[in-house]
């Protein structure tokens, strides 16, 4: 590497204007996300490691994040099965509407979260059009987990197809005519050959939504009903902590969620240097 | 989306349906089925109930709805932080992509991994943290309350907890695009004599107008429509420091439904004109923005 660049930091180029760019980034970059997120750490420690280990493991914020992060696995899950069958129709057949429908799936990135919340507490509220059909059958959706778990698909769709669907556009298909020279039936070349290569897409979807639906707050607290221990996500918890005026529980608890979406992010790095090991490509 | 996905597809599509690539009739009809009615009920669905609740009131009731001067002060609050955040970003968005994207240096791929922090960051703590710098009890707290500066519960605060949610969506965009373009164009300007200025607004600029349009949209969206950390930060002072989602929230808990849906349409309806501002650029210009460009 030294080589490279020479005893400077930077490889000699033409084009002008490095100092300048780069000096304004890191400035930017460190007064509107470095320094706060210090800030947020620094906050928590002035708990004390087993002043933060209290905090976190306190019966309401543990149960808080338990529900978070389960409601979320779940959720994530769900996309990861509907959200590669979603792809796989997207990419594979053509059907009326196909482009359109296309075009929604990016509609949680556009629509904002509270509008979402409200929109899906109405339609899964008891005398809403889901709900007053899952009324009758005795299943409670707005209000309860299952309501958590709801708005956390409608985020976290998108990511899965999104991963999902350019891994499967570019797919070989003289593999799979290879797979059926060689005697595969179809379902042996679509469960042997075709999803174990698109096992690191549809798993880096997963870690993406499951990342975003630890966090999520908008979409979620209108349909949860919000009852500690039961219905209280800990994005919520972190901001009863702060109208309680107590910053280093509430910046413990975004620290501890600092951490648990740094690790699912570390998982996808793993997935894709993985993968970029096992096929090439990345 | 991408032209070549096309070609594979028809071949696919043998009206035999013998083909050895693709999935018996009844196996094909269950599976679009299935995307099709996940696809409607998790995503159309919701669209179609803001807009029903929206007018279930009346038309008339939907038009005192979003003049009120509450919704009013609201929907201006909104502009005002989009028309500040998303500049901001834009310029940041410019600056980095030329760092990262004309130059090699120590430290660039942390430099970008830095660039999508906020993204794996809960909406929440992009509130939580300024308040930790500048509230009531915050590190700065003490000093600002003495020079008579407010930031939270006011417009800067506002401003810099939509500034952090929407931090990565230009340079995300500008980046990607700029490594795959090279250096070459701009090498030819500035020795055919052209300043450093004159090369980054007449051929770099030009180079990435649509990527750059692409993530603007995309910043502006996030931008009008955050809620969580402006919620953190705003202090829901009606009229005064409510943005548009937190309007909505507000006329929500009173039961104002009808009120808080015809605002939370005007919301839905910058939604889908994004989502076809997106769509039109992605299928007319989609060798002009990078291949990255899916989330």
């Amino acid at each position: 590497m030294a080589a490279r660049y020479g005893l400077g930091l930077k490889r000699p180029s033409a084009i002008p204007g490095f100092g300048l760019a780069l000096g304004f980034t890191l400035t930017y970059l460190s007064l509107i996300v470095l320094i706060p997120l210090g800030a947020l750490v620094l906050k928590s420690a002035t708990l004390g490691l087993s002043g933060f280990w209290e905090v976190i493991t306190g019966p309401r914020t543990l149960a808080s994040l338990r529900l978070s992060f389960l409601t979320s696995l779940f959720a994530a899950t769900v996309n990861a099965v509907f959200g590669t069958i979603i792809a796989w129709a997207l990419v594979r057949y053509r059907f009326p509407g196909r482009r359109l429908l296309d075009a929604f799936v990016d509609l949680p990135f556009a629509l904002p979260t509270a509008v979402a919340g409200i929109a899906l507490t109405a339609l899964y509220a008891p005398n809403g059009w889901i709900g007053s059909v899952l009324a009758p059958l005795g299943i409670k959706v707005a209000y309860t987990p299952l309501g958590i778990v709801i708005a956390l698909i409608f985020i976290g769709l998108p990511f899965v197809v999104r991963t999902v669907q350019p891994v499967l556009e570019e797919f070989d298909r003289e593999l799979e005519e290879a797979a059926a020279t060689l005697g595969a039936n179809r379902r042996q070349t679509v469960f042997r050959v075709m999803l174990p290569t698109l096992m690191p897409a549809i798993l880096t979807g997963f870690a993406l939504a499951l990342a975003r639906a630890v966090g999520e707050y908008g979409s979620v607290i209108f349909i949860a009903g919000n009852m500690p221990f039961i219905s209280e996500i800990a994005p919520l918890l972190i901001i009863i902590r702060l109208e309680e005026f107590s910053y280093p529980q509430a910046a413990a608890i975004g620290t501890a969620m600092l951490l648990i979406s740094f690790a699912l992010l570390f998982f996808v790095h793993l997935i894709q240097a993985w993968q970029r090991r096992r096929f090439g490509h990345g | 989306m991408a032209d070549a996905a096309i070609a594979p597809l028809l071949v696919s599509q043998p009206s035999s349906g013998s083909s050895v690539t693709t999935e018996r009739y009844p196996v094909r009809i269950i599976l679009v089925a299935t995307a099709v009615v996940f696809l409607v009920l998790f995503l159309l669905l919701p669209l179609a109930a803001v807009f029903v609740e929206a007018f279930r009131a009346g038309l008339s009731a939907y038009f005192a709805a979003i003049t009120e001067s509450d919704a009013v002060a609201a929907i201006r609050l909104t502009l005002l932080v989009a028309a500040i955040a998303v500049p901001a970003n834009i310029v940041f968005g410019l600056a980095a992509s030329w760092a990262i994207a004309k130059f090699e240096f120590k430290g660039k791929s942390v430099l970008n991994t830095l660039i999508d922090l906020p993204f794996s960051v809960s909406p929440v703590i992009s509130g939580l943290i300024y308040v930790l710098l500048f509230g009531a009890q915050g590190y700065f707290g003490h000093y600002l309350e003495s020079h008579n500066i407010q930031i939270i519960f006011a417009l800067p605060g506002i401003v810099l907890a939509t500034i952090f949610a929407t931090f990565p969506f230009v340079a995300r965009e500008l980046v990607p695009l700029m490594q795959e373009q090279g250096t070459q164009d701009e090498e030819a300007a500035l020795s055919l004599g052209a300043s450093g200025w004159q090369t980054f607004f007449r051929v770099t600029l030009p180079n990435i107008r649509w990527a750059l349009l692409y993530g603007v949209v995309l910043c502006n969206a996030r931008a009008m429509g955050e809620f969580g950390a402006v919620s953190v930060v705003s202090g829901h002072i009606r009229g005064k420091t409510n943005t548009m989602p937190l309007h909505v929230e507000i006329l929500y808990n009173e039961y104002n439904f009808a009120a808080a849906f015809a605002v939370a349409s005007l919301l839905a309806l910058l939604a889908l004109v994004t989502l076809l501002i997106k769509i039109s650029l992605e299928w007319r210009y989609a060798d002009q923005i990078a291949a990255s460009r899916r989330h």
